[in-house]
């Protein structure tokens, strides 16, 4: 099982993104099948820039091996009061200027949905979110 | 398959940054400027038609393998963003036109 740790700065758009990027990296690197990469990438990035979006800072921990990668993202931020209105897509809290960039069409959320094998978030109003993905990888290679 | 290269020829379009990619495949193309709606939508190889110009565009055309990025309408991409485009090798295109002509033609061209 390999571990890794990517920080997330909390309104940092250039970043937002490449802790995603590095995942897809590893997933291709393992020879995992195309299709599943797709979902964890898609699933992956929309929780990613949840943080940039949302929260002040966070990171997101990604542990993997070849049956199996599991990406958790734990942030210091607003968090969400009501999880199943904010699960309805088109619905967002996000800023017009968040807005503007393209984000916070209340999609991202129903994106993660519709990708992750297991998509687990819990979160407490006030100190902040934490979010787990997890995806069967069945990969050729890699430990 | 049609190339990048082809698309920009027929559809006179300017090269603003990752001529390094202009040799990519295109399968289709993606019209959207809400980048969730991309990210869950496009497919890689498809060229992506909007009028965002900041990093995030180039972000989202790398994850999902897109094989081109045409910006409608006269705007150009954010310093930055044609950085990263260089870096990736994903073309970033532009046209005068706007994204219902320049869609049409697209279609048109690569049905």
């Amino acid at each position: 099982m390999e571990h890794h740790e990517f920080n997330i700065e909390g309104g940092d758009f250039t970043r937002a993104g490449y802790a995603s990027s590095q995942v897809k990296k590893m997933l291709k690197q393992m020879g995992v099948d195309v299709a599943i990469i797709k979902r964890t990438v898609v699933a992956a990035y929309e929780a990613e820039v949840n943080v940039v979006a949302h929260a002040y800072s966070g990171a997101m921990y990604v542990d993997i091996n070849r049956e199996e990668v599991k990406i958790e993202l734990r942030d210091q931020g607003p968090g969400i009061e009501d999880i199943e209105q904010a699960m309805q897509e088109g619905y967002s809290t996000a800023s017009s200027a968040v807005r503007e960039m393209g984000f916070g069409a209340g999609m991202g959320l129903s994106n993660m949905k519709k990708n992750a094998d297991e998509l687990h978030i819990e979160s407490e109003p006030g100190k902040g979110t934490r979010v787990v993905i997890r995806m069967q990888l069945n990969a050729t290679t890699g430990d | 398959m049609m190339t990048v290269a082809d698309i920009v020829k027929a559809l006179n379009l300017k090269v603003f940054s990752g001529a390094g990619g202009l040799d990519r495949e295109v399968s289709g193309g993606y019209v959207s400027d809400l980048l969730s709606d991309v990210m869950g939508k496009a497919d890689a190889g498809q060229v992506w038609i909007t009028l965002q110009t900041h990093k995030n565009v180039m972000a989202i055309a790398s994850l999902k393998d897109l094989a081109a990025v045409i910006l409608v309408s006269g705007y150009k991409p954010a310093e930055n963003t044609a950085e990263q485009s260089e870096e990736e090798n994903i073309p970033i295109l532009g046209t005068d036109k706007s994204a219902f002509e320049v869609t049409g033609e697209l279609y048109t061209l690569i049905k």
